[in-house]
Order: structure tokens, then C-alpha cells, then sequence
């Protein structure tokens, strides 16, 4: 492919490329992609879908959680090849059809669960995945199901209680603001 | 990462095959490996995954065995294999929800990671390892961190585990990686006690004889007072000095055995 | 009755709009058209003379554009260190040069040796992989002793024992403090490790450079908590561009916790070598490079004695510290010991003598600089870790000899050179008795041990300073920036407000908490105020985010810019409303005329401002945008008192902390919603470098902590709820709005709290241990009770 900005061809290895193709937040969404693509990339950089983060390359942080057929997974763990076919749900798909946050993401933002926002997405997802298993969890069990989500900011103080107050219990009672 | 080939067949034979090439290798849930490759470690030039393939997936239970296929994700055995509630607490404790909804039996166990859960519970229960090619018994699988019997390009198929009367593991976490700092797992078969320790030894998951011989007399945490494995040969790391892993295998033991159930 | 608008009120934060709905915008969400990726081939060897390097078959490899190694950075300027440090003898400290690429020699394992451009980053990394390096291997210095001692190997040949400075402070006081120890009825002595500590901000670092040729400009995204400052220092130090050829912008900020303040060298190759290929150059850290290549933080060793006389008051405080410096000077890698640690060394008690020793020294590790707290964590901890040992060696309770030894007059200036103007730490000390149920602990302890387990309680005080200034005296120190902040504050002709402010948000909620000031001030709606940050091209000059400065230095200036708003608003409306500007008041957005019923609304006024058909053009210019400058007279001084309660595992050595309670003085509180959240990530840090983080070099200085693998976070199920209060407020006297400062207190403040409680856990079980350095793992914790 010719690229005027640097007036010369781009090399773009054809090698193992495949197109492929899923249903992402709902929509029809496909791409180019080499074996190695991983979820991740294919989000961020083929479909501009930039709010699943990359913030480890060892698969600790939870910064890059989506769900795949219902499922929360590490999208930087998983070749975006992996999902042909798979319904992914990503945080960008998240809010109500007007616009307006859902309650989980709306009960972040009520008890102060994010400061820089970078751990949020991965957060909000594994948060969904808890409540559709566990639709009241305990605190122990809300802290216990955040094990593969990192974040540095909150000391996870009001990410637990947002998650609490999303289950629809009384976070105000559980913990002090 | 290197570029590879992708390739995701539906039967076991056809996952055989796509692996006879040069440098092919299997896909599990990709928890390992796929980190293993971002750091340019490995280069393999296809990945066959194994995800696809249904006879491989999905537990089930005849006649005192739990059947686990080996690319059951630890989240459907944990959900699973309630025949073998001690089994179904480990898969709960590996890594993280979005880990155990990937991650499968057979990677872990062609893995052989020395601080991985899966393997002492396979040498802990005397599970059969199934391949495309035999069955290999769990205390022959196991040679070494990383090293197993499987040859190059067999793949596991399933892991058949006999259900105990009782059992516990016990995990005792390395707080960064929250793999198993130390963890043991404790089956009673009738008069017959096995005892798998992981995470512990520089040789991968071993069996502690002397408290299995003690537990099989008599199966109290009791038993294990003044029992002791030896500091030599087990790891020392950053986490914890040799010393301190052998005195939490005899802690996790005794533990094992008072949750046994 | 809380507020619901202004200072004071907790507004929901308007940026997690799009944090929540993944429609955030960090730099590395931004990509450019044409760009091109830059991989760093990175030291593996701690120590190495490089003779030679052939990267023939790299440059010819598929997409490679150009390799660049440290010959092209000759002639270019190095890293610069901010703060110049001046030893006992008077020498100034030393100061080697800090290359962007390596030049002739490695001295860490991360330092950059090549830069590979290429199309894709993975061709960037094909290529580094075909790069033949030849390497003289050296000795690593990676112990600060050792590398003291006479004949150590050296990190810079033109640094004798790799001492970078000895620092004592205040020199003066050197004499009598030695006198004082030896008359003591008392004296006891700790030796410590402050742990070193990777800030680790989820995000990990990202730059891309961006030169373009028809206005001859370059442009830096990067992930900075001070754009402006990284203009500055790159522009005028490294790479020789003039600021206004220069734009430096940090948008949505993943967090930045002091690592993210320094000027890096991949900011400054990203911009040099985009203009020399005349293309974008994007590089992204992954985790592993950042173990590697972000500032570490802490890292110090250290001797402390405390005097006290028959009466149990302190007498003098002692210390020595090793600090380690790692393989270069960072941007503040040499105030972090001295004036950020050594000025605080007094802590809340009227000790009238302290003298404090800092030796700073070159490891082959990588380079140090502030972390959350810088230094005044370091001091907190080893103060309240030997007053804690002090109260066990003379059976006394802890709290009480902290009482006894309160400052209680204010402002008092200390025998280490600062005026504290405000506090009462008495009662911060009652609130947290009250928050944290100290009386409940007996119970709560019999409990505990009723399940196998000990229970231990931990009390400590701490004092922070904020908003390092003025700048003059910090200038006379050795600091070769200004800390200052600057606003501008623009209001449109409808009557909207924009705010420019130099101050910079990776978290801290500024978008919401800022314009607070200014509704309250003005009396307008917040939502009718706009916050800009974090680019240079839209403000007019600004130090950024560190130091628990934004509000009391950055809120300060948009004060002070929306004063001189409000002045000339009302020499406006007393035109229109033919007035006097002294009998104008503005309340509630609408100017008025005292004692009459004349008034006029804001949006008038502006509008006025800007169509200024009657309006005094012979006195007054038209428009409404005001810019200050704002130079606080002196530090913030918050202070607090925390407690923590942990349970050991006698049979494993396990801490786990079960309560945490933090009575904090912040002054004048704007957002409590957004302290709160400032305070509680604190406590995690702090229990995180208490339990469970740890930097570790191996003997050749390689990295063995590298990875979240073996780097242990603090996670969700680690920590607790926290108990946090800010209710006791004494405001600062010399800032317009009252306010000290909340950003690290939680992360200074906390250490001592949990190593004290895992102390006299143990002890209650009959333990003969009196420390254990961190972090307090379960390793650490069972080898000291097994003696
Ligand atoms: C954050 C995190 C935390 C973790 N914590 C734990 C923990 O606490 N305890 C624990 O035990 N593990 C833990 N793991 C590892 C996890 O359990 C992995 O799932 C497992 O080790 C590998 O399984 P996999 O299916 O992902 O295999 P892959 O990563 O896909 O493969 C691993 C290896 O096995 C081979 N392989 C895969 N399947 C087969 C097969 N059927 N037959 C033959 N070879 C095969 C592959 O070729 C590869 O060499 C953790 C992983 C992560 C990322
Ligand atoms: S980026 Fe996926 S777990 Fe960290
Ligand atoms: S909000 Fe910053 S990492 Fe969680």
C-alpha cells in the first residue's frame, strides 16, 4: 500500500493473513488480521475500539477484560482468531440504548469507583461478569472475584462498593463513605 | 510475537494431523502460552488450537471417575465436576475468573508449570492422563518442572480421576503471581492416603511418602506432627527461602487433612 | 447540611463520563496517519563497555527505517537532573552526563543501547533481534555499601566511590545533637530498609513525536503529569527547540503516582528522531519494559537513634541514610533524600534537635526518583518505626509518648528549616481513637486469638509538606525550576468560563473539583465552567501535578486569575449600572449595587466585556481574560494519624490487615468525595510497600521483580474497607483558598501503621521481634518468629 505521508510503500506482511469476522457490542465487525493478532489489537487498532486498555503483558492486570460469548476474558490472552465467530461485548457497548450509564457503570461514577480511569473498562466488565453469576455478593466475594483486575488508584475502597451498591444492597451500610 | 499459522480444528484426529508439520504447536486456552509468546520466547510456526475440538470438552461421571476433557476450561470444571468437590475447589482457585474461563486441564497439565494447581491434583488423586496416542498414569506423567511423559506432538484428551472418599487441596499463594507459593492436595482412597505437593520443589509436584504412609494409618492432621520434608531441593525465590516452603508443606497438609471432606 | 454546589460539595466527577463508556483518550488510544514504531533494544547486562555494535543485516531487514544509537545523540544534550545538591564539604554533588541512547557504555539492565524505526513494531523488533552487540562485560555495583567501599567498581569512572553527595543537614545543629545522644537517658537506635518500590501506573508509559515541516514544528503526545515542564527540560536542555517550535501534550493520563513527572529519554528520541525522518514515531512501554525503564522509588537504608531524657521527652533525632540513586540522576532524583526527607525529620514533635546525614549513591540499577510521598514517606516511616520502639523499650504507651511530644504552638519552625503554620495533632490523634475504635481493640483482639490468630495494633502520626516553595528559597536550595502555577481563567461572552490551568489530572478529578472554585466564587453553575489541561499550545505556563500541589498552588493561581475576573467584571457593571466599582457586590451570579435594588446579571456583563457598545473604553479594555501567577510563600503542612490492625498466622507467617483508619488535617476540604478517593489509593500503596511490594536486583543487577509475576500489587482482597476522616481542619494561613493538600498523605502516612501492628502482633504472642524490614512478607514474618 502506497503511503503519500512517507511517499513510499508500506510492508505490510501479508504473511498468515485471514480475514475474520464477529458481532461486536451487537454489530457486524470484521478485519484483517495475522495469527498473532490478538483480541486486544484487533479492538483497539482494526476497529477503533480503544477502551479496553493494555496495561500488562503477562495477563495480570484486567485492564483489557471483555466478554466473549457471555464470558469475561483477557483480551490480551486470547488471538483475536480465537473469537471468528464470538459474540464480544466490549465496555463501549455497555450503556443504556439512550446513552445514559448502566447501572453498574452509573454506580462507579455515584461512588467515586475510578480515578484515572485506566483499570475502569476492565473493572465495569468483570463486575458485569460477577453479577450475572452472583447477583448479591458479599463484600469477601466481590473483592475475591477482582483478583485478575489491578487497580493503583482507589485502593479498590469504592470499587467494592460500587459494585455492592450496583448488586442493589446498601453500600452506604457496608462501608463508610 | 513471532507470526504464526492459526488453525482450529473440530476433531482430535484433524488437531493430530495439523500437528505433524514442522513446528506446530497445541493451543489451549492460550494462558500460558500466549504470554509465553508476546516475550518472543518461543516461535512456533502454527498454532493448532484445541478449544474446537467438542469430544475434548466438558466433564462428565461414570462409575467413580470424573472425566475432564482436556480442553475444559477450568471454569466449566469447577462448575462441573461437583462429583469430586475437592477437584471442582482447585479448578475455583486458579488464577482469576477471566483466567479459568480460558485456561484448560490439559494445557496446565502438558504445562507442568512447579507451582501449578492442576498437577497435584492429578498426582494427588493417581488420575490417568488420556492422550490421542495411550493413558499414561499420573505418577509417570510428572518428570520434572515443565517435563512430562507426552511426546512431541501427542496431545491430551482427557483426564480421568477417580473419586476419592475424601479430599482437600490447600493453597498457600505467592502473592504476586497467585500461583501456588505452596499448595497440597490430600485424597483418601479407603486405607490409602496420597499427598501431592506443588510449588514447593525444584523437581515439579512430588508425592510426600512419609505422610502418606502416616495419614493411611491414620488420617488426622495429628498425623503430620513431627513429620518434616527436608529444606534440599526445594525452591528458593524472592517469595520464599527453602526453609519456609518446607515448613508450609507439613502447615498445608495438616490442613488438607482437617478440610478434607 | 452537605453542600450540593461550590467548596465544599461532592459533585459527581464529569470526567468518568467517558472514562465509564471507554471513550477516554490516552495517548496510546492515539494514532497517527503514517506513524511509524520505535522499539527499544534495551541493556540485558547490568554493567558493559560496548565496543562495537554491527547492525548491517538489522537495517536491512523488511520495514525498517532507521536505527539510531547513541553516536547520533552526540552533540545532542542529555537528560537533565532538576536539583542540585550541595555535599558538607560544600563540593557540589556530582552530576555525570545521562545519555538518550548509551554512548560507549551500558550502566543498567533497561538503558537503551538502539532505537530501531521501522513501519511496524514488530519489524522493529525482527530487526533489534539481528543487532550484534559487542560487550565488555564490567562488574555490577548493585549494593550500596559495596559500592562505597574503597575499590568498588565504578557506575561513572568520574565518581570516586560512586558517592553522588554526602548531604548533612542542618550542619549546624551536627554538634549538639551528638552531644545530646550522649547525655540521653534514653537512646534508641533502628536500623531500616525503606523498600524500592516501581510506581506502576496501570497505564504504562507512551510517547509519540510528531515533527511536522511546514511550520517546522514538533509535537509530543505523552504520558506526563507535566507537559510543560517536559518542554522545558526537552527543549532547553536536550534537544535544543525553542517552546513556542515546541508542543508538548498529555492527554487522558493513566495515572501517574511521581513516575510519569521526569522528563524520559523516549520522550526526547520519539521528537528528535520524528524530525529527522520527517514521520510520527510512536512507541508504547509494555509492562516489562516499564520494571526497567520508569524511575523506581524509595530505596533508602537507614540508621536513626532518638534521645529522650528521664521525662520521656525527645531530645535530638539522629540518622544516617544510604540513598540509591540507581545508574543516572533523574529529574528529582536528588531533592527525593535531602530536602523532601531531611526537612521533615521533626515529624509533630518539638524535638529541638535533629541532624540528619544523606550519602546518595550510583548503582548499576535503574534510575530513582519520587514516588508517592518522595522522601517524606521515608522520613515518616523511620521516625514512627523508633518512637513505636521506643514506647516498647520504656513501657510506655505509644500514643502517649506521642502526645506528650506534640508541637502544640503554631506556626512553629522546626531545627530542620521549615515553619509549620497550622495543625493540631492532638486532634487528629482523638478523631482517630474515636474512628478506629481503639477502645474495641482488647475485644477484637480476644477474638482474633480465640481463632488461632494474633492480632496486633499499630498507631503512628505523620506531617507532610505540599507545594514545594517559594520558589527564591527553593532556588537558594538548588532547585533549577520555579514552583510556581499559572491560570488563566477566560470567560466567553455568554458567559462561560474556561480555565487554562498548568496543573495536570491523571485521576485526581480536576475537571470536576476546579470549577467548584469558581461557582463558588462567582456564583454561577459548575457546568458552565471548563477545565483545559495537559497541553502546552492552550496554556501559558505551568509546573503540573506532583507534590499534593494542584489545588494548593494550582487552585491558588486560578484564584488569584479569578479575582482580577471579578474586579474588572465589576468596574463593568458599575458603568452599566452607574455605580461606584466599590459598591458593587457580586453574589450569586449577579452584580449589585449595595443598599439598592440596581442589579445586573453575569452573562451581561460578559456579554458587555465583549460588545462593549456602553462601556468605559477610555479606562477599560474590552474582553474578560484574566492570567495569574502564583508563588505560595511557604509549604502546606497536612498532617494526620492513622491506625491499622492486622491478624498474624502464627503457623505461616501471613499478615493480613483487617482494619485501617486514617484521621487526616487537609485544611479546607473543596471535593470530599474526590479526598476520600485520594486517601483510600494512599493506603493502598502504603500497605502494598508495608506487605507485599518489592524491588530486587540479584548480585550481577538483574532485575528479579520484573513482572507482575513477582512484583506483588496490592489487589482487592488484600486491603480492607478504610475508616477515613477529614473533619479535624485547621486551614493553611497563607493560601487563598485554606487548603494543604491530599494526594500522598495516605501513602506516607500508612507504612508505620502496619509494621507497627505486625510488631506488636507478634509480640503479644510472646515474639522477642522488634522489626522487620518490608515488606513484612509471610517469608519474612515466620523466619523472624522462628528466631
Ligand atoms: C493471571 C494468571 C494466573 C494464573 N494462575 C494460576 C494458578 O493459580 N494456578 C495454576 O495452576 N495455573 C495458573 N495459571 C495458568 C493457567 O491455569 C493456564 O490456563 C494453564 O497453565 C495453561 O492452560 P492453557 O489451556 O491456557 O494452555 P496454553 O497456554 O494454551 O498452553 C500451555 C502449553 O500446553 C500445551 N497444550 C495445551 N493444551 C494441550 C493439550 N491438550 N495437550 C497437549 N499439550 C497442550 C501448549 O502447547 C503449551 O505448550 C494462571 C495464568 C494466568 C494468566
Ligand atoms: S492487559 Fe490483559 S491482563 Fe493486563
Ligand atoms: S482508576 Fe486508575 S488504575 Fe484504577
Amino acid at each position: 500500500m502506497f503511503n503519500s505521508a512517507i511517499g513510499k510503500d508500506f510492508d505490510y506482511r501479508e504473511e498468515f493473513m485471514t480475514q475474520v469476522s464477529m458481532t461486536v457490542n451487537g454489530q457486524a465487525a470484521s478485519g484483517d488480521v495475522e495469527g498473532r493478532t490478538l483480541l486486544s489489537t484487533f479492538l483497539r487498532e482494526t476497529l477503533g475500539l480503544t477502551g479496553a486498555h493494555v496495561g500488562c503483558d503477562t495477563s495480570q492486570c484486567g485492564a483489557c477484560v471483555v466478554h466473549v460469548d457471555g464470558k469475561a476474558v483477557k483480551s490480551c490472552t486470547m488471538l483475536a482468531q480465537e473469537a471468528a465467530g464470538a459474540t464480544v461485548d466490549t465496555i463501549e457497548g455497555q450503556a443504556n440504548a439512550d446513552g445514559s450509564l448502566n447501572v453498574i457503570q452509573q454506580a462507579f461514577q455515584d461512588h467515586h469507583g475510578l480515578q484515572c480511569g485506566f483499570c475502569t473498562p476492565g473493572m465495569v466488565m468483570s463486575a458485569a461478569a460477577l453479577l450475572k453469576e452472583n447477583p448479591k455478593p458479599t463484600e469477601a466475594e466481590v473483592r475475591h472475584y477482582l483478583e485478575g483486575n489491578l487497580c493503583r488508584c482507589t485502593g479498590y475502597h469504592n470499587i467494592v462498593k460500587a459494585i455492592m451498591a450496583a448488586s442493589g444492597q446498601d453500600a452506604e451500610a457496608i462501608a463508610a463513605e | 510475537m513471532y507470526n504464526f499459522e492459526f488453525e482450529k480444528p473440530t476433531t482430535v484426529a484433524d488437531a493430530v494431523a495439523a500437528l505433524g508439520g514442522d513446528d506446530a504447536q497445541a493451543l489451549g486456552g492460550g494462558q500460558t502460552l500466549i504470554p509465553t509468546l508476546k516475550q518472543r520466547l518461543n516461535q512456533p510456526g502454527k498454532l493448532v488450537s484445541l478449544t474446537g475440538i467438542s469430544e475434548m470438552n466438558g466433564v462428565s461421571v461414570d462409575g467413580g471417575v470424573v472425566t475432564v476433557g482436556a480442553a475444559t476450561c477450568h471454569a466449566d470444571v469447577e462448575a462441573g465436576a461437583g462429583a469430586y468437590p475437592a477437584l471442582a475447589a482447585l479448578a475455583g482457585q486458579i488464577g482469576d475468573p477471566a483466567v479459568r474461563n480460558r485456561g484448560t486441564v490439559g494445557g496446565s497439565l502438558a504445562n507442568n508449570d512447579p507451582a501449578a494447581c492442576y498437577p497435584s491434583a492429578a498426582l494427588g488423586s493417581g488420575a490417568t492422563i488420556v492422550t490421542n496416542t495411550r493413558e499414561i498414569a499420573a505418577d509417570d506423567y510428572f518428570q520434572g518442572m515443565f517435563s512430562t511423559a507426552l511426546e512431541e506432538g501427542e496431545i491430551i484428551t482427557a483426564v480421568k480421576f477417580p473419586i476419592p472418599d475424601c479430599a482437600s487441596y490447600q493453597k498457600f499463594l505467592q502473592p504476586a503471581s497467585r500461583f501456588a507459593l505452596t499448595g497440597v492436595f490430600v485424597a483418601k482412597y479407603g486405607d490409602n492416603v496420597r499427598v501431592a505437593v506443588t510449588g514447593a520443589s525444584e523437581e515439579g509436584v512430588f508425592r510426600w511418602a512419609e505422610a502418606e504412609a502416616a495419614l493411611s494409618a491414620n488420617f488426622a492432621p495429628e498425623a503430620i506432627d513431627g513429620l518434616s520434608v527436608s529444606a534440599d531441593g526445594m525452591v528458593g525465590d524472592i517469595h520464599g527461602t527453602p526453609a519456609y516452603r518446607a515448613h508450609l508443606v507439613g502447615v498445608m497438609t495438616k490442613r488438607a487433612v482437617a478440610a478434607a471432606h | 447540611m452537605p453542600k450540593d454546589h461550590g467548596i465544599g460539595a461532592a459533585p459527581k466527577r464529569r470526567e468518568d463520563l467517558r472514562f465509564l463508556t471507554g471513550t477516554g483518550n490516552y495517548t496510546d488510544d492515539i494514532n497517527l496517519a503514517g506513524q511509524a514504531y520505535v522499539y527499544f533494544l534495551r541493556a540485558d547486562v547490568a554493567h558493559a563497555k560496548i565496543n562495537g555494535m554491527n547492525m548491517d543485516a538489522a537495517a536491512a531487514m523488511p520495514g525498517v527505517v532507521r536505527i539510531f544509537t547513541g553516536a547520533d545523540f552526540e552533540g545532542v544534550g542529555g537528560l537533565p537532573c532538576g536539583w542540585q545538591i550541595h555535599s558538607k564539604d560544600g563540593s557540589p554533588m556530582h552530576e555525570p552526563p545521562h545519555p538518550v541512547i548509551a554512548q560507549g557504555k551500558i550502566r543498567y539492565v533497561g538503558e537503551i543501547v538502539a532505537a530501531i524505526v521501522a513501519d511496524s513494531l514488530e519489524q522493529a523488533r525482527d530487526a533489534a533481534e539481528a543487532i550484534e552487540l559487542d560487550l565488555e562485560e564490567l562488574p555490577a555495583v548493585v549494593d550500596m555499601k559495596a559500592a562505597l567501599a574503597d575499590g568498588s567498581a565504578l557506575v561513572h569512572d568520574e565518581v570516586p566511590n560512586n558517592r553522588v553527595y554526602d548531604w548533612g543537614f542542618v550542619e549546624e545543629n551536627a554538634a549538639a545533637t551528638d552531644e545530646a545522644i550522649k547525655n540521653a537517658a534514653h537512646v534508641t537506635t533502628l536500623e531500616l530498609v525503606n523498600n524500592r518500590l516501581v510506581a506502576n501506573p496501570m497505564e504504562p508509559r507512551v510517547a509519540i513525536g510528531d515533527y511536522t515541516r511546514h511550520n517546522d514544528e514538533s509535537t509530543l503526545y505523552t504520558t506526563s503529569q507535566n507537559p510543560h515542564v517536559i518542554r522545558l527540560l526537552m527543549g532547553a536542555f536536550v534537544l535544543g527547540i525553542p517552546e513556542h517550535k515546541l508542543r508538548v501534550i498529555a492527554p487522558d493520563v493513566g495515572g501517574g503516582f511521581g513516575t510519569k513527572i521526569f522528563h524520559y529519554a523516549e520522550e526526547a528520541f520519539v521528537t528528535f528522531a520524528s524530525k529527522q525522518i520527517n514521520r510520527a514515531i510512536k512507541w508504547t512501554s509494555s509492562r516489562s519494559e516499564a520494571f526497567i525503564s520508569d524511575a523506581q522509588g524509595r530505596d533508602h537504608v537507614t540508621k536513626i537513634e532518638l534521645a529522650l531524657d528521664a521525662d520521656n521527652n525527645f531530645t535530638a533525632v539522629r540518622t544516617h541514610t544510604l540513598a540509591n540513586m540507581g545508574a543516572y540522576l533523574s529529574t528529582f532524583s536528588t531533592s527525593v533524600p535531602t530536602y523532601l526527607h531531611g526537612t521533615l525529620m521533626a515529624g509533630n514533635y518539638k524535638t529541638p534537635l535533629v541532624y540528619i546525614n544523606v550519602e546518595a549513591v550510583f548503582t548499576n540499577t535503574v534510575p530513582v526518583d519520587a514516588y508517592r510521598g518522595a522522601g517524606r514517606p521515608e522520613a515518616t516511616y523511620q521516625l514512627e518505626r523508633v518512637i513505636d520502639k521506643a514506647a516498647r523499650e520504656l513501657g510506655v504507651d505509644p500514643i502517649e509518648l506521642r502526645r506528650q511530644n506534640f508541637i502544640t504552638e503554631f506556626p512553629y519552625a522546626t531545627p530542620v528549616a521549615l515553619e509549620y503554620d497550622t495543625g493540631d495533632y492532638d486532634a487528629t490523634m482523638t478523631k482517630l481513637e474515636e474512628i478506629a475504635d481503639l477502645s474495641g481493640f482488647a475485644a477484637r483482639r480476644a477474638e482474633s486469638e480465640k481463632n488461632g490468630k494474633l492480632r496486633g495494633l499499630g498507631v503512628n502520626c505523620y506531617i507532610e509538606a505540599c507545594g514545594i516553595a517559594p520558589s527564591n528559597v527553593a532556588g537558594a536550595l538548588g532547585a533549577r525550576a520555579g514552583l510556581y502555577e499559572s491560570a488563566t481563567v477566560r470567560v466567553n461572552a455568554t458567559g462561560g468560563v474556561v480555565v487554562m490551568t498548568g496543573a495536570h489530572s491523571h485521576g485526581q478529578g480536576h475537571e470536576t473539583s476546579f470549577p467548584q472554585v469558581i461557582s463558588e466564587m462567582i456564583g454561577i453553575d459548575e457546568s458552565q465552567v471548563e477545565i483545559v489541561h495537559g497541553d502546552t499550545g492552550r496554556g501559558a505556563m505551568g509546573m503540573g501535578t506532583y507534590g499534593s500541589r494542584s489545588i494548593a498552588v494550582g487552585g491558588a493561581a486560578m484564584v488569584r486569575a479569578t479575582e482580577k475576573i471579578i474586579n474588572k467584571a465589576k468596574k463593568i457593571a458599575a458603568h452599566l449600572l452607574e455605580a461606584s466599582d466599590s459598591d458593587i457586590e457580586l453574589k450569586d451570579g449577579t452584580f449589585s449595587v449595595a443598599g439598592t435594588d440596581k442589579s445586573i446579571a453575569w452573562g451581561d456583563v460578559c456579554l458587555t466585556a465583549y460588545v462593549p457598545h456602553n462601556y468605559p473604553l477610555e479606562d477599560l479594555e474590552p474582553g474578560l481574560e484574566e492570567t495569574a501567577f502564583y508563588d505560595p510563600a511557604n509549604f502546606t503542612f497536612p498532617s494526620g494519624a492513622y491506625a491499622c490492625e492486622v491478624e498474624v498466622d502464627p503457623d505461616t507467617g501471613e499478615v493480613s490487615v483487617q482494619r485501617f483508619a486514617a484521621a487526616d488535617d487537609f485544611g479546607n476540604i473543596i471535593n470530599p468525595m474526590i479526598v476520600d478517593g485520594q486517601v483510600h489509593g494512599g493506603i493502598a500503596q502504603g500497605i502494598g510497600q508495608a506487605l507485599r511490594e518489592n524491588t530486587v536486583y540479584d548480585e550481577n543487577g538483574q532485575l528479579l521483580s520484573a513482572s507482575y509475576m513477582d512484583y506483588a500489587m496490592p489487589r482487592a482482597d488484600d486491603v480492607p474497607f478504610y475508616e477515613v476522616d477529614h473533619s479535624c481542619q485547621t486551614p493553611c494561613t497563607h493560601n487563598p483558598l485554606g487548603v494543604k493538600g491530599c494526594g500522598e498523605a495516605g501513602a506516607i502516612g500508612s507504612p508505620p501503621a502496619v509494621v507497627n501492628a505486625v510488631i506488636d502482633a507478634l509480640q503479644s504472642g510472646g515474639h522477642d521481634v522488634t522489626h522487620i524490614d518490608m515488606p513484612v512478607s509471610p517469608s519474612r514474618v515466620w523466619a523472624a518468629m522462628n528466631g
